[in-house]
């Protein structure tokens, strides 16, 4: 039987998309599972599988045009079959045959065609499901099974696309999902000084989005978040600004970049790497509100800005805790990268437990940086330049750097971000304490 | 161990409790000097004499009752239906009487009678002869219901049912009493009611089946071997108490079940199965529950009719391969 093809949803915030490219040609053989297409949703460029077999019949969203989620895009059938029916009934009114017969005639073809059309009825009476090729609605279709397995592993349904009947997202699909991320980063987990262990017990690969535990938000808590909201927006931010003296650092990057120059290791994978290990000593930076409780997570995902040619994404550095400077500089460089050509999958970008950002190569000194909720904070890096700093009462020239987190106050408090930033500053400027 | 078929094991039971327990004796149409209507019975009145071994008048109600009178007075009846067609009859005796005289009587009496019989679909013997009536039985507390697929099964469970203190459904399938299989000659083997076998280990999806489902499961498990797709089949043996957890641990390890069954599917054993693995397993599911039950009609008569009314081996892989998303 033939069966529609529909504009999936790739993206959390996906509305519509556009064909990139069709990558299979009218009359051409498709099996499920298979490429079909390239869509562009707002984010990245995905590629999207068949969710039937056999012959890609008719593309009706031609490449370069867009269509709303759920549209018709294209019709897979027997390469024999009459989809005209299929055709016209979604297409509009004007799209049906003009030649109409007498007015007795629509009605009866109407019955016949309703008749071929209807459930073949089981040995048991029960009528057999109805094969839809994909949610049309946009709701997430997903098995009992797939939708445990993900929340265990911190995947987000919304990114992939079901194998199963009417796009069903199945244990298969979120099997592959996690063979993915698995692929994607390989890290080798390490212990001691202010690298936290992976959660015992709960098989966590440091691939996925980090574990949390949920605690419910105080009364004094959802009384703060109640009154800083109704003064400053949704997310009440304040900002904390502190100056590092990053000579060491510097000394460290350079030593290690000319021990194994293929490394490429950069000041900002090093801030990468400090402020994993602060918010390991400061959980409650590590943390996000949700309204009724406040929840902390057990690994540090670092979010990355990156600008690109339309605006800002943010990949994640998935347990940078966990992970040496040389495997964060490898999977930043490679996120980027991919960022640039709009390549991320929508789990790469998504669901950070804090966010770094750095301007410091644009020359900015000094700047506040919009939280991307629901995270907890975010870091905006300024450049480090030389200046005149007072060290044992004598003015000496050292290598500066201003950081300024912006806090969500309903679950940071002044103390808290201070203390982190106590915490970063020190790490930062005497980046040893990272092997201890 | 020995060979035998399912009547001869069943005949091996009765014989065995008959010489183990003085309280034990037999009563039914045609048990005693035809030898059974499908010789079940055989050679029993000759052994124990007309007071152990008693032909019945055809009145189901009345020597049902009779059963549950003398089973309350200390003795432990077992009531032999030819067909369980005819427990009908007597549903006023073992649903109203046997199932909850202990509970009615605050304990006082309990009831240790077996009702059994063949049930199930027959060789065309049309509408009222041909039926599953386990889920009758099993709606009731204070009612056992035991369904045997092997002989070994057959004889084992018989044994532990005679010896249960409450009265305990046992319903042979009219098809099998010629299967053959290994059944232990021990005169002490039982077999516990309300643990469920595993007749064949598997990892990719779980068949449960019953009675006369049992070697049909068996065979499409064998073909679905074949495509690639490793089955396990789980046989409750005792649908009340249900077996539910070996069912379920099953279920954790395939996350997709179907549920083959004789019986017409609208209120049957199966939906209980399936509401059960819904209800304690939801989180390990990948896939809708799937059965494959008879069909939704009085049994046909007509030979080709009755093929296409009962579960098939081609029915049965195919909703494996539906719910494992292999088509």
């Amino acid at each position: 039987m033939a069966t529609q093809v529909f504009m999936p949803k790739l993206s959390p915030t996906m509305e519509e998309g556009q064909i990139s490219r069709w990558l299979k040609k009218e009359g051409d053989k498709v099996a499920m599972g298979e490429p079909l297409a390239e869509i562009d949703t707002d984010k990245a460029t995905m590629e999207m599988q068949a969710l039937s077999s056999g012959v890609l019949r008719k593309i009706v969203i031609n490449e370069g045009e867009s269509a709303p989620l759920g549209a018709m895009i294209a019709v897979i059938g027997e390469p024999d079959e009459d989809i005209s029916q299929m055709l016209s009934s979604t297409g509009s009114q004007a799209a049906k045959p003009a030649a109409q017969p007498a007015p007795q005639a629509p009605a009866q073809t109407e019955t016949a065609s309703t008749e071929k059309v209807k459930p073949r009825a089981d040995g048991n009476g029960r009528e057999a499901p109805t094969a839809v090729s994909a949610p049309a609605s946009g709701r997430l279709i997903v098995s009992p099974l797939a939708a445990r397995m993900a929340a265990e592993a911190g995947i987000d349904l919304r990114g992939l696309s079901g194998t199963g009947p009417g796009g069903r997202i199945i244990k298969r699909d979120i099997e592959a999902a996690l063979e993915h991320t698995q692929q994607a980063t390989t890290p080798a987990p390490r212990e001691g000084g202010y690298q936290l262990r992976a959660v015992e017990g709960t098989g966590i690969k440091s691939g996925a989005a980090s574990p949390y535990r949920d605690e419910p938000a105080s009364e004094i808590r959802r009384t703060i978040a109640k009154r800083l909201v109704t003064s400053l927006g949704p997310v009440p931010h304040f900002f904390l600004t502190i100056e590092i003296e990053m000579d060491r650092a510097v000394e460290m990057r350079k030593n290690i970049n000319t021990l194994d120059p293929d490394l490429k290791i950069s000041i900002n994978d090093i801030i990468i790497k400090v402020a994993a290990a602060a918010l390991m000593k400061h959980p409650q930076v590590n943390a996000s509100y949700q309204d009724r409780s406040v929840r902390f997570y057990s690994q540090a995902d670092i979010g990355v800005a990156v600008a690109i040619e339309e605006g800002l994404i943010t990949p994640v550095v998935r347990a940078a805790n966990q992970k040496s400077l040389s495997e964060i500089a490898a999977e930043v460089r490679e996120l980027a990268e991919r960022a640039r050509n709009r390549k991320l999958r929508p789990e790469e970008y998504t669901g950070a437990t804090f966010s770094i950002s750095n301007l410091g190569m644009f020359g900015i000194d000094e700047f506040t940086a919009v939280i991307n909720p629901p995270e907890g904070a975010i870091l905006a890096v300024g450049a480090v330049s030389p200046k005149p700093v007072v060290r044992d009462e004598q003015v000496v020239v050292r290598q500066m750097m201003r950081v300024t987190m912006s806090c969500d106050h309903r679950v940071i408090d002044g103390a808290t971000g201070a203390k982190f930033l106590q915490t970063f500053k020190k790490l930062l400027e005497n980046p040893l304490y990272l092997i201890v | 161990m020995a060979v035998i078929t399912m009547r001869e094991a069943l005949n091996q039971a009765l014989r065995e409790e008959l010489l183990r327990d003085e309280n034990v004796f037999l009563m039914g149409e045609e048990v005693a000097a035809y030898q059974g209507a499908y010789k079940v019975t055989k050679g029993l009145l000759d052994e124990f004499g007309d007071k152990r071994v008693i032909d019945t008048p055809i009145t189901e109600l009345g020597f049902a009752g009779l059963g549950v009178g003398a089973a309350m007075a200390g003795l432990r009846p077992i009531v032999e239906f030819m067909t369980f067609n005819f427990s009908i009859l007597a549903t006023d005796q073992i649903i109203n009487s046997a199932a909850k005289m202990l509970y009615m009587s605050g304990g006082q009496f309990k009831v240790p009678i077996v009702f059994r019989g063949p049930g199930g679909s027959a060789f065309q013997v049309s509408s009222q002869h041909s039926q599953a009536l386990e889920s009758w039985f099993a709606y009731f507390p204070g009612l056992k219901v035991v369904m045997p697929s092997t002989p070994a099964d057959a004889k084992g469970l018989l044994k532990s049912s005679i010896r249960d203190d409450d009265p305990v459904v046992f319903i042979e399938q009219e098809r099998m009493y010629g299967n053959k299989g290994e059944v232990p000659d021990d005169k002490d083997f039982t077999i516990p009611l309300g643990v469920a076998d595993i007749k064949r280990e598997g990892h990719d999806a779980t068949i449960v089946a019953r009675s006369l489902m049992v070697p049909v499961a068996l065979k499409a498990a064998d073909e679905l071997e074949k495509q690639g797709v490793s089955c396990e089949v789980i046989d409750p043996r005792t649908i009340r108490p249900l077996d539910i957890n070996t069912i379920l641990n099953s279920v954790r390890k395939t996350n997709r079940v179907v549920i083959a069954e004789e019986s017409h599917p609208f209120c049957g054993v199966g939906a209980e199965i399936s509401a059960e693995i819904t209800e304690r397993a939801f989180d390990y599911l990948d896939a809708p529950i799937k059965r494959v039950s008879g069909a939704d009609v009085p049994m046909p008569y007509a030979k080709n009719l009755e093929d296409l009314a009962i579960p098939t081996v081609n029915q049965i892989v195919a909703a494996v391969r539906e719910v494992s998303y292999l088509d």
